[in-house]
């Protein structure tokens, strides 16, 4: 029994895996984009971001991804996620990055702000564009910045995934739950709570990891 | 003809019009000292000339060139404001070095970046670096900082940091230096460093604009001293005539209460 709830466990981890990374690859460039968005000088598009992030932030996340898997099937009489694993992985997947990005964004506007104006001004004063500015200036010290914050809501994602269920996909709380419903077992449960122990333990260490090879600066 | 000619310069930040028709000229290889007390516009004046801020009314000419009229409607594109600067150097109170990179990278990055844009730099890459770093190392050493190349900006006293500050400056050949209080942000015991350099800078005929509080250092080292209050330009001259015999009110109100306090 043990190796049957391992290997469904792990089968659960893999889809747990995939939208957590597939989360992150999209939400953390898109979180940057909307974080300039925060920052624009141009008033309607500063405060349509600003709009977008309050609700964003201002609802569930399970509700966005019950919107999300559901609405357009409702709305146009036809679901645009095919209705397999991959369909309900791939909703899951939307939701949460733009769920993400707009937490990122907030995290990155801090960040940016808080390296001082003098950085900025000494790479204007050197010629540099503003592009050259961001990439060989500010960003790096945005990044040191933004590890401890950034560490916390990726931590967060990692046991987010777990809302998936709610959309039938196949992630690890409902592997794990299914042996309740199905053998009665409850061990099950505390074994996946493990798995995201392992996982969240392997990430803390990461970030610690990236914070040290950032400490050569201050 | 002057190297640098600044006519009717204003700006006003809300209500405050902090410079008000600022207007003077300086030739090639020489120092320019401003003094002032905090408030008095000299800061202000230096962030025109490198373009961090935008005057209202005015015009700034670099070598007959007109590099700012306010007179002109159409703004300057990011890419003109960014050759323009070029003419300028500026050395900060709070040095504002990289910290992420060494003391020779802080010097040599700004001329990296601009060599990525000519035309031969992919045939030549690694001939153009080594020869941006000799630079930026002969810079560092004419600093007296041979031995701190590669140090970060966090390992360096502020004194060192100041002097990297200068060399990155320096790197880009600009056809005068700006110099925002240099020694303000210095514990006392390490202004003599920072100071020797920009001595030394003024014997190779640097052209200059240092905005200082060392009145003894303005008087040695500057060719013509301004003395600012309020926005506009009281007095200006040749230093020891300014410093040591003011003919105006205000300067003399001035220099008392420094050399009082």
């Amino acid at each position: 029994m043990f190796w049957t709830v391992t290997q469904s466990l792990l089968g659960g981890l893999a889809t747990t895996f995939e939208i957590f990374i597939l989360t992150l690859i999209f939400a953390l460039p898109l979180g940057l984009v909307l974080a300039f968005g925060l920052l624009s000088r141009f008033r309607p598009l500063r405060s349509l971001v600003q709009v977008l992030v309050w609700i964003i932030r201002g609802t569930p996340l399970m509700l966005q991804l019950i919107i999300i898997f559901y609405g357009p099937g409702l709305w146009l009489g036809r679901t645009i996620w095919s209705g397999n694993e991959a369909g309900r992985i791939t909703a899951t997947v939307v939701a949460f990055v733009i769920n993400y990005a707009c937490y990122f964004s907030v995290i990155f506007r801090g960040g940016i702000e808080g390296v001082p104006a003098g950085q900025r001004e000494a790479g204007q004063v050197l010629g540099m564009t503003k592009r050259q500015i961001f990439f060989k200036i500010t960003l790096l010290q945005m990044i040191k910045r933004v590890v401890p914050p950034m560490s916390n809501e990726i931590i967060t994602l990692v046991k987010d995934t777990s809302l998936a269920r709610i959309i039938a996909a196949y992630e690890l709380t409902f592997a794990g739950a299914a042996f309740m419903k199905s053998d009665g077992l409850t061990w099950p449960l505390f074994y996946t709570g493990v798995f995201y122990l392992v996982f969240v333990g392997l990430l803390t260490l990461l970030f610690n990891y990236i914070e040290r090879r950032l400490d050569y600066f201050k | 003809m002057a190297i640098l000619e600044v006519t009717h310069i204003g700006k006003h930040f809300g209500k405050t019009n902090v410079l008000k028709d600022v207007s003077f000229s300086m030739e090639e290889g020489t120092a320019l000292a401003i003094i002032g007390s905090s408030g008095s516009g000299k800061t202000t004046l230096l962030r025109c000339l490198n373009f961090l801020e935008t005057p209202d009314c005015g015009q700034i000419c670099v070598n007959g060139e007109t590099l700012f009229d306010a007179g002109k409607s159409e703004k300057d594109k990011d890419e003109e404001l960014r050759k323009k600067r070029l003419h300028f150097g500026m050395v900060f109170q709070s040095f504002n070095l990289f910290p992420q990179y060494t003391a020779l990278e802080n010097v040599t990055l700004a001329e990296r970046l601009l060599a990525q844009e000519r035309a031969d730099f992919k045939q030549n890459k690694k001939a153009i670096l080594e020869e941006i770093d000799a630079h930026g190392k002969e810079l560092l050493a004419r600093m007296g900082l041979a031995e701190r190349m590669d140090h970060y900006p966090h390992q360096l006293s502020g004194g060192q940091q100041q002097r990297v500050a200068i060399a990155r400056a320096l790197a880009l050949k600009p056809d005068i230096l700006c110099f925002d209080e240099p020694t303000s942000a210095l514990d006392p015991e390490l202004t003599g460093e920072v100071l020797k350099v920009i001595r030394s800078l003024a014997e190779q005929k640097t052209t200059m604009i240092i905005v200082t509080h060392e009145m003894a250092f303005a008087r040695d080292v500057a060719d013509q001293v301004i003395f600012m209050d309020d926005g506009v330009i009281v007095e200006q001259g040749d230093p020891h005539e300014v410093i040591d015999h003011p003919k105006e009110e205000r300067t003399k109100q001035f220099l008392t209460r420094y050399a009082q306090g």
